[in-house]
């Protein structure tokens, strides 16, 4: 039999759009099966080379040579920043509130792949010492998209924030608004903007870090009105999805059209951050506005 | 009238935009111009005038009547400009303790390079969230197409009213029916879905008040410019803490 050994080492990335849930189980074979690692090399997504798995794993999801960010879980971007996290709101769910076609289906199957009741993780953790409150938006649930769950639980949390007298940091990902839900996602918007700004009036800092991607209506919203505004290297950051201008304005976007840097250049994002500097840089800003003192 | 009906006729040709209501609700219109930071966007129309004697601010997203007036007006599409210019219109109204107007009438926030690079995001963000505080009445009235974001961004309001063949929706349901099921034929099934037209959005709650049309006759502009003054009299008489609170529920009900 003829050994294939492009199919034996390489396993190409699922299309990151889809959602690439499916981190398979530890294999549970024979011992001389399990021996071998699930892969041991990747393609990536951004520089089409083949890198070492573990190597990629290592550096937080992030390319060794091209510094391509993967996504990564709400959960795991949480752990990456924060030394502890307690998990609040974790009950609000939305429902098919417009009787959707298959909308009912599409929530049940995605709880069950993800575990996660919908789009959004909300909570309290500790960031250097200092206690914030934290959102983390999911993309492996309809890339992150806000129906009620979503900006239910966002608010929530802004106006815990604001009794609490906490700040907020809001790891942002997000296709936008919901389409299932029709008005009331769009509604979420403004409900979300309202509750950041009593948090803001109140005198209490918001830190939003736009990650891969953060379009829409949720860029249109709470992703833009926090006191500062980090960016994650290489994000697609903007109002419009590319494919939609493309579409309309009938010509090809010029390379780097609303990445990160491009955002900072045009003075939309005020810091672009590496994913292995994110908690550092998050815990300075943090000390410097909530810290007794500065050593 | 099936929904589909009704956003084909919320975009029909010979309704009146935005400065037709201006011309046949506010007295003594002046219009102000840009937004003091890039450019007059002119899909935004702004100024101030009187309604039955009380001096409002009034923001209109103004499609065009003919194809060259369309053309001038980006097809009632606004750049960020168009929203920065509303902030600032906004805020010169709280100073002066004047309601402000809002006639909604888009298919949505302008798509190209320039709104991307000036930050149409951003602009969005801060219209919604500055509307959403400002210490004095606010109403909105979509009159044809409720697009989006575009469209939110003038209508965080303390009421907002839809003409009975008016819609108001996240998406177009063109937009729907080609990202949802990759067939932009089922555009009349996604209107549905949808619950875009001014009846479904009373029952959800979305809108305080549908007006009839009745033809857009001279008794319904008499009729709606007695409301709207009405409306603004009674906000008015709130104290400024329960008017932004109140404002705060509306939209924390969702």
């Amino acid at each position: 039999m003829k050994f294939d050994f492009k199919k034996f080492f390489f396993r190409k990335p699922k299309n990151e759009l889809e959602g690439s849930e499916n981190q398979a189980p530890a294999a549970e074979g024979p011992p001389q099966e399990a021996a071998i690692p699930e892969k041991l090399a990747e393609k990536c997504e951004g520089c089409g080379q083949i890198v070492l798995a573990d190597e990629v794993a290592a550096n937080f999801g992030v390319c060794p040579k091209c510094g391509h960010c993967r996504k990564i879980d709400a959960r795991a971007r949480i752990r990456l920043c924060f030394d502890s996290f307690e998990e609040l709101f974790a009950e609000e769910a939305s429902g098919n509130v417009l009787d959707f076609p298959g909308y009912s289906e599409k929530l049940a199957s995605l709880r069950e792949k993800t575990g996660e009741t919908d789009a959004v993780v909300t909570g309290t953790g500790v960031c250097g010492g200092i206690e914030a409150a934290v959102f983390s938006m999911e993309y492996r649930f309809m890339m992150g998209s806000m129906g009620h769950a979503v900006g239910e639980k966002i608010a929530k949390l802004f106006e815990y924030a604001t009794e609490k007298g906490l700040p907020v940091v809001g790891f942002v990902l997000s296709g936008g608004a919901r389409m299932q839900e029709g008005i009331i996602s769009l509604m979420q918007m403004a409900k979300t903007s309202a509750a950041v700004a009593k948090h803001g009036e109140a005198g209490l800092l918001y830190i939003s870090v736009l990650t891969d991607p953060t379009t829409g209506g949720v860029s249109a919203s709470f992703a833009f009105e926090a006191d500062i505004i980090m960016a994650e290297k290489g994000a697609l950051i903007g109002f419009a999805g590319p494919r939609v201008i493309e579409q309309t304005i009938r010509q090809k976007l010029p390379e780097g059209f609303q990445r990160a840097e491009f955002l900072e250049e045009k003075g939309f994002a005020d810091l672009i951050v590496e994913r292995k500097e994110m908690k550092e840089k998050l815990c300075a800003l943090l000390r410097l506005h909530c810290g007794e003192a500065i050593a | 009238m099936n929904a589909y009906d009704i956003v084909l006729k919320s975009r029909e040709k010979g309704r009146p935009t935005a400065l037709t209501y201006i011309s046949r609700i506010v007295d003594g219109f002046i219009e102000l111009h840009g937004d003091r930071r890039f450019a007059d966007d002119c899909a935004v129309v702004g100024g101030v005038g009187a309604v039955e004697g009380m001096p409002v601010t009034v923001i209109g997203i103004e499609k065009g009547e003919d194809t060259n007036d369309k053309i001038a007006h980006h097809f009632g599409c606004a750049h960020p400009e168009g929203y920065r210019k509303a902030v600032r219109l906004m805020k010169q109204a709280e100073k002066f303790h004047r309601p402000v107007l809002c006639f909604v009438d888009t298919s949505g926030a302008y798509c190209g390079i320039g709104a991307e690079e000036r930050g149409q995001s951003e602009a969005i963000a801060m219209s919604i969230l500055e509307m959403l505080r400002l210490k004095t009445p606010t109403l909105s009235l979509i009159i044809g197409e409720g697009g989006s974001g575009g469209a939110l961004g003038l209508s965080a309001a303390d009421e907002v009213w839809i003409t009975e063949t008016s819609t108001y929706s996240v998406i177009s349901p063109e937009g729907c029916a080609s990202i949802l099921w990759k067939d932009s034929s089922r555009v009349a099934e996604a209107s549905e879905c949808l619950k875009m037209t001014a009846n479904d959005l009373a029952a959800l709650g979305a809108v305080e008040r549908v007006i009839p049309e009745d033809g857009f006759s001279d008794a319904f502009f008499e009729g709606l410019k007695a409301d709207i003054a009405a409306a603004f009299g009674k906000l008015k008489g709130l104290p400024v803490q329960t008017l932004v609170e109140n404002r705060y529920r509306r939209y924390r009900k969702f």
